[in-house]
This record gives structure tokens, C-alpha cells and sequence, in this order.
């Protein structure tokens, strides 16, 4: 996590520091249209307009199945995603808000999140009279948003269930295949860390380490039962009872489904997403490249390598932003996530990451560089695509 | 230029100087008050020399050495023009970067660090240096096709008697040695330097220096080291202009032309024994320096500048030991070999055992090491009795270009 800051004032933060909530009102920019609603069940897929003016339109859509739905908003081919949304449980709205070019698409209903949907034609045509046409910019802002959430999103399923899967091997005392998972989950985490941090309590609850706890605090989440996976380092380590085993367990995975269902509300602006990128890459520079993190397991590169996917996925979903802006930063960005990203590729082994603690000086010297390298220009990211 | 400080730092201490001569020039001044700059406190970074060779030596030091990490000749040259540029504005008091630390745009990381807001340049000079590795790299690669273009004398020391080198704070690609009456301008232009060339640079080590160990002109006054000796009192200075075209600046038909006006830049760490050498007796210690603790005049007699007189012999032989350090390392005993010291003590906290880990960082340009520094230092580490006292952990030698002319990069000549 990034720093000790005082639980007091992790709570004094706006809700959300990296993030916002879901705007409950149509934010529309450019053109500009009601809602429209969009009524799923298991069998069909209503839309309340089939055509609407360019700019950013905002589809309400209310699950009225007993399925898990989804809805996309394709290009006219069904090739290439405009927006989506997942995961809308039964009973449940959830809203796509997308800034649209005119033109021709297609509106897809997936009851039970599989096959090509209930689809439908969708007609985006010339903007209301006295609005402007949405411009390129604002087009690539709307799917750069888009797509973030949806990784994200994704991230923080796959962190529920490959921690749930960590949890159950650790509580059911298999130690060799839970401290396989460990790892492995905590990728899930470390992609979206800065994310994850914005849920004020629940990140010191998850990923606090021995040294981050203030005198009184109790000490729960990752790290907790990375030490009890690993003591070697602590001679006089008492470990956890097979009951305390299961509380500790369940701690956590109650506290990273809580931030999973947080995560799916949230919606991102695209200095959000250049921040949180910037802000992973200092997460590598102040306690992976250092070995920190992972005081007990040595699994820092397995952390470090998932910090610099994050980093990316967010900056390449801006870069289209950024090459109308400065393409000379994106040419050096390029480039120094090739050098990350080949340093990283040496130090795989098996399906993950040397230990931190085989690394020699100049080999975590030569990654440092390269952190330092990228996280320079990587700071002027955010200006950059200011929206 | 350097008139307000001369009078100032040779007759009180260099405190006072900096309260009284440096109070007038407010750092940044040049963007909105130009007569700011009317009072002489900086050193102009373009000339025939770099600026921080003869330059009287400023009371502090940040030095650091850098490992090139970049395979483009294309973007080593653009970090030179961006270092040069950065470099020109800090040494004239302005931000390193155009925008300045305070007045960008809120979402974007400022183009200067802000540290040095409010203060004067305090003198700062920026002088660059190129290591060996430049030109070939550990495995004999020609890394920018600058092979051909690597003067002779610009080689890794040899292995002296008594080094104790830590790999990772010695050599380098690339130099800056950072000078300044005041610490945090220093460690601010190092800072935001590197920080320009994260990417194509990467820094290897870096070492703080303060109480300039040497003097440069006959203006300043003899300072002393972490033995408590004055040092430098020997040292070629810059009024001596034959004595530096002879023993500090590289020729232009020495070896490689682009080095003409230039030199070459040796650092050494030493570490001092400091806890030991404060148990020896007064005369031990004079015995083993050669000159006396109060005045530093030489043991043969006369005062500080009175020349050794190395034949004089007392009652049980010389009356300046043979194995002295003044001894040992006297022109006249190297083939009247001289360089341009321009060391600093450092004190880098204690060591794990709490002893200081401090000593002097040996900073000496030369016009070839071949001649002026390797055979002194094979000369101490075998017979000055200093050495006892001493252990060398670090160690770089650096080709220091000359000047760069108005509209020129540092060291452009090399790669024109």
C-alpha cells in the first residue's frame, strides 16, 4: 500500500479519493440526449430508442430476468466494443455512458453473460440543432473511460475468486498449494492498487504490513497470513490456530468482495486513469523495487510485474488520447514499458517470479533504473490528457 | 565577477561570507527583476574552461557519477543539450527548467524541484566529465562510436596498494561535480539534473562534500581537513597561468583535439581512520604530514608558503621525515608533476561500529593521469606514512571537456 496514513484521516478523504461514483445525472458534453432506457430480461432486450443524436448518450439499463445480465453497445459490424456493462444482477440498473460518433451500431442484451446477445440495430445520428458534433477527442476520452472501468472491473472478479480460492487452501491447512495462490491472487490486487487503496478502511484492513500498523491496530488481510505462511524470518512466531486460520481468512475475502462491489460502481476520468497509472509505478518505486512488500514471501516481483501491467493497461487506454496531444511522451512511454517489460520477461520462472531475495544488486539496480526511467515521463501523463 | 567574495571568504569564514555577499542575488531573480543579477555571486557557465576548475573552490560539494543507459548517441547528445541548458540557468540563479517550480500547470510535476527558491546560485558551477566506459563499455563494445575518439590517458586507474574499492561508488560514464557556498543549491542542481536524464542516465553514486580541502587561488585562505591539517597549501592556482597550461590543461595536440582547453578530472574516496589518528601525538602527527599542526609551515621552518626544504636535517636525520605525506608527494621528488586539487571533507554519518565514516573526497585535475597522478599515488600508497591512517574506497577518472562556447552542448566537440 502506498503509505501508513492515519485510519482518522483515510476516512476524512473524499468517499473516494482516485475515483468517482457513478454520476447520477446525465453528464452529457457534446450533443447530448435523455436517457435512454434499456429493459433486459433472459429472453429480451428492449430498447426505448433505436436511433439518438452524436454526443454522449447514456443507456439506463434495469435487469428484469432472474439472469446475471450484461449490455453492450457495438460498431455496426459487432466487431468492436463501444461500451459495456456487466454484471447486473437480477433486479438491478447499472448505466453505460458513452460519448458516440454518428453512425451506425448495434445494442446486445447478454442473459446469462454468454453468446453473441439479443441484439438490435442502433442509429447515431446528427447532433441536436445548437450542439456540436462530439469531436475525436471526446470520442476516444468516452472509450478510454470505458474500457478502464470495464478492466477494472474484470481485475476485481478475478481477485474475488482467486482469493476465495487462496483462502479456502489456507483455512483448509494445504500450506504448499496456498502459498502457490498467494502470489497468484495477489496479482489480481496489484494491478488495480490504486483503485483498490481509494476504499479508505478496507485497504489497511487488506494490505497493511507488520510496519504500517499503528501501536493498538490489529493486524488483518494479505500480509497477516503471508507471515503465518512464511515465518522463516521470525524465530519466536507463534502460528495461527486452525480456527484463527478461518477468521483471518474470511476477513479478507469479506473485505475484497466488499471492494469488488465498491469497484463496480465507480467510473473513471481519464486523468483518474493517468494518475492511477503514475501512481502504480511509484507503488513499484517505493516498495517493490526495494523489497518491502513482501517481507515473509519474497514475492515482490510477482507484485512489481502486476503494479507495471496496471500501469499500462491505464496508459494505453489514454495513449490514443495522447498521440493527438504529445506524441513524443508517447514514443518515450513506448519505450520504456518495452525496457520494464523485457527486464521483467529475465526474471520469470515457472509460472511466476524469482524470489526477490535471489535477485543480485545489479540486477534490482538495473530494475530500479528502469522504474525511474519510466515513472518520469509517466508523470506528465496526467496533464497530458487532461480532459 | 568574483570581486564581492575574494575579501570576504580570505579574511573571515566563509559564514560570514555567505551572509554578507550573498544576500543580494535572490535565486529566480531573473525572471522578473534583472538588476538582481548586477551583484557578481555567479560564475558564467560558457568560456574557454569549464567554470569549477580554477574557480575559487566554493565551500561545498555534490559529485556524482552516472552510468549511461540509454544505446542512442542520438539521445546521449540530447541529454548533453538538455544538461547544458538546465545547467546554464541554475549557475545564473534561475529555475532548471523554463516554467519554473511554482508557476506550471497543477497537474503536471513542476520542471524544477523548488528547493533553491529564495536562495542565491551561491557561486554554483556545473562541470561535466566523461568516464572511460563512454567510449567502450565492459565488454569492449563501442557503444556510440566514440572508440576512436577515447584519449589514451583516459583509462581506469590501476590497483593501488591499500585500495579498498566498493564497485558500486566508483567509475562512471558520465560526471557532474556540483559546487556552491551553499549545500542545498548544490544537491538541488544534482538533483534536478538527474532527474532530466532519467532514461538515458542513471545514476551510479554520488558523494556530499563540505570545507573545501584545497584552495584554487592565492585569494583564499588555506583550509584544513579532517586531520586538522591545512591542505591544498601546495596546490596549482588559478592565478598561476603557466604552471596550469603545464599541469591542468589538456593541449589540443596532447592526444584528441576535442579535449584541447580541457582536463581530466581524478576522484578518490578516502576514508580516514579518524578515531586513530586522534590518538597520536601532536609531533606523530606532524611527523607523518610534514608540516606543523598550527601554521602549516613545513618542519624544515618558515611559514606556510616558505618552500619545503627536504635536505634539512635536525639531530636524528631530516628534519622533514621521509615518509611524510609533504614528503612523499613534493613535485620535486615527482619529477615536478603538480595538479589542481580540489577536494572535500565528508562526513557521511558512522559506520556500523561508530566510528566516523568520514575522510576527505580527493578531487584532482590533471593534464595526463599517466604523469601527475598515478605515479604520486603509487609513490603514497607504497611509502607515506599517512597511510596508515587511510583507506581508498572509491575511485573514477573522468575526461573533463572544455568549455562550451555560446550556442555549444558541453563537450559537443566529441561528437561533431
Amino acid at each position: 500500500m502506498r503509505s501508513a496514513l492515519p485510519a482518522a484521516l483515510l476516512l476524512a478523504l473524499p468517499a473516494l479519493a482516485a475515483c468517482t461514483q457513478n454520476a447520477t445525472t446525465d453528464t452529457s458534453t457534446a450533443g447530448g440526449t435523455g436517457t435512454i432506457d434499456v429493459t433486459a430480461t433472459d429472453t429480451a432486450c428492449e430498447v426505448s430508442s433505436d436511433s439518438a443524436p452524436a454526443g454522449t448518450l447514456t443507456f439506463q439499463v434495469t435487469n428484469g430476468g432472474s439472469k446475471v445480465n450484461e449490455f453492450y453497445l457495438y460498431s455496426a459490424d459487432g466487431k468492436r466494443i463501444v461500451g459495456e456493462v456487466e454484471n447486473i444482477g437480477p433486479g438491478l440498473q447499472s448505466k453505460l455512458i458513452v460519448t458516440a460518433e454518428q453512425g451506425a451500431y448495434l445494442t446486445a442484451c447478454k442473459p446469462g453473460m454468454s453468446g453473441k446477445g439479443i441484439r438490435a440495430g442502433f442509429t447515431v445520428h446528427e447532433p441536436a440543432s445548437g450542439s456540436a458534433a462530439p469531436s475525436t477527442d471526446q470520442v476516444l476520452v468516452s472509450k478510454a473511460q470505458n474500457q478502464y472501468r470495464l478492466w477494472v472491473q474484470r481485475q476485481a472478479d478475478t481477485l474475488v475468486s482467486r482469493t476465495r480460492q487462496f483462502v479456502t487452501a489456507y483455512a483448509g491447512g494445504r500450506d504448499d498449494v496456498a502459498r502457490s495462490l498467494y502470489p497468484q491472487a495477489r496479482t489480481y490486487w496489484e494491478s488495480i492498487e490504486t483503485v483498490a487503496e481509494s476504499f479508505g478502511q478496507l485497504d489497511p484492513r487488506t494490505d497493511a504490513r507488520e510496519a504500517d500498523l499503528r501501536p493498538g491496530q490489529k493486524w488483518t488481510g494479505w500480509h497477516r497470513i503471508e507471515k503465518d505462511l512464511w515465518p522463516q524470518r521470525d524465530p519466536s512466531y507463534t502460528p495461527l490456530s486452525a480456527h484463527q486460520r478461518q477468521v483471518y481468512g474470511d476477513d479478507l475475502l469479506d473485505n475484497v468482495t466488499t471492494i469488488r462491489d465498491g469497484i463496480g460502481e465507480l467510473t473513471f476520468t481519464t486523468d483518474q486513469i493517468a494518475n492511477g497509472s503514475s501512481g502504480l509505478m511509484e507503488e513499484v518505486a517505493t516498495s517493490k523495487v526495494t523489497g518491502e512488500e513482501e517481507y515473509w514471501s519474497h514475492t515482490d516481483l510477482w507484485d512489481f510485474a502486476a503494479n507495471v501491467k496496471g500501469a499500462r493497461v491505464g496508459y494505453e487506454d489514454v495513449r490514443p488520447i495522447l498521440l493527438g496531444r504529445d506524441r513524443a511522451l508517447a514514443r518515450t512511454l513506448d519505450a520504456r514499458f518495452a525496457t520494464i517489460d523485457r527486464l521483467l520477461r529475465q526474471q520469470r520462472a515457472g509460472d511466476g517470479y524469482r524470489p526477490y531475495t535471489d535477485l543480485g544488486h545489479t540486477e534490482v539496480k538495473r530494475l530500479a533504473d528502469a522504474v525511474n526511467a519510466l515513472a518520469e515521463p509517466l508523470s506528465h501523463l496526467t496533464a497530458a490528457v487532461l480532459p | 565577477m568574483k570581486l564581492s567574495r575574494r575579501g570576504l571568504i580570505g579574511s573571515g569564514s566563509a559564514v560570514a561570507g555567505l551572509a554578507a555577499g550573498f544576500t543580494a542575488g535572490d535565486a529566480y531573480a531573473g525572471r522578473g527583476d534583472a538588476a538582481a543579477g548586477a551583484v557578481a555571486t555567479t560564475y558564467p557557465f560558457r568560456g574557454e574552461h569549464q567554470a569549477g576548475i580554477v574557480t575559487p573552490a566554493q565551500d561545498r560539494l555534490h559529485f556524482a557519477a552516472f552510468d549511461v543507459v540509454t544505446r542512442s548517441r542520438a539521445e546521449l547528445v540530447g541529454l548533453l543539450k538538455a544538461w547544458t541548458l538546465a545547467a546554464e540557468r541554475m549557475t545564473r540563479g534561475l529555475s532548471a527548467g523554463p516554467i519554473g517550480p511554482t508557476e506550471g500547470a497543477p497537474q503536471a510535476p513542476p520542471d524544477d524541484t523548488g528547493e533553491a527558491i529564495g536562495l542565491s546560485s551561491g557561486g554554483l558551477t556545473l562541470t561535466f566529465g566523461f568516464g572511460p566506459g563512454l567510449f567502450r563499455d565492459d565488454h569492449g563494445r563501442d557503444r556510440f562510436g566514440l572508440a576512436g575518439r577515447r584519449p589514451e590517458a583516459l583509462a581506469d586507474l590501476p590497483h593501488f596498494a591499500g585500495d579498498q574499492l566498493d564497485p558500486d561508488r566508483s567509475r562512471g560514464d558520465l560526471c557532474i561535480q556540483a559546487c556552491s557556498e551553499d549545500p542545498q543549491v548544490a544537491v538541488h542542481a544534482i538533483r534536478n539534473l538527474a532527474r532530466i536524464g532519467f532514461g538515458t542516465v542513471a545514476v551510479r553514486w554520488s558523494q556530499l562534500g563540505f570545507g573545501r580541502t584545497s584552495t584554487t587561488s592565492t585569494s583564499q585562505a588555506t583550509p584544513r581537513n579532517l586531520f586538522g591539517f591545512k591542505d591544498g597549501t601546495a596546490n596549482v592556482k588559478a592565478e598561476e597561468t603557466d604552471a596550469l597550461a603545464e599541469h591542468v590543461w589538456v593541449a589540443a595536440d596532447d592526444d584528441q583535439a576535442w579535449l584541447g582547453g580541457g582536463s581530466y578530472l581524478v576522484a578518490r574516496r578516502v576514508n580516514m581512520h579518524i578515531e586513530t589518528w586522534d590518538r597520536q601525538g601532536l609531533q606523530p602527527q606532524e611527523d607523518v604530514v610534514g608540516r606543523t599542526k598550527d601554521t602549516g609551515a613545513p618542519l624544515s621552518g618558515g611559514t606556510e608558503l616558505t618552500p619545503l626544504d627536504l635536505s634539512a636535517r635536525g639531530a636524528d636525520g631530516p628534519l622533514i621525515p621521509v615518509d611524510s605525506h609533504v614528503a612523499v608527494v613534493s613535485p620535486e621528488r615527482n619529477r615536478g608533476a603538480r595538479m589542481l586539487r580540489r577536494g572535500y571533507n565528508f562526513v557521511d554519518g558512522s559506520n556500523a561500529l561508530g566510528g566516523l565514516d568520514a575522510g576527505l573526497f580527493f578531487i584532482a585535475y590533471v593534464r595526463d593521469p599517466r604523469t601527475h597522478f598515478i605515479p604520486l599515488q603509487h609513490r603514497m600508497a607504497g611509502h607515506d606514512a599517512m597511510m596508515e591512517y587511510l583507506r581508498f574506497t572509491s575511485s573514477a577518472v573522468f575526461a573533463v571537456p572544455p568549455g562550451a562556447a555560446p550556442g555549444e552542448y558541453v563537450g559537443q566537440a566529441l561528437f561533431t
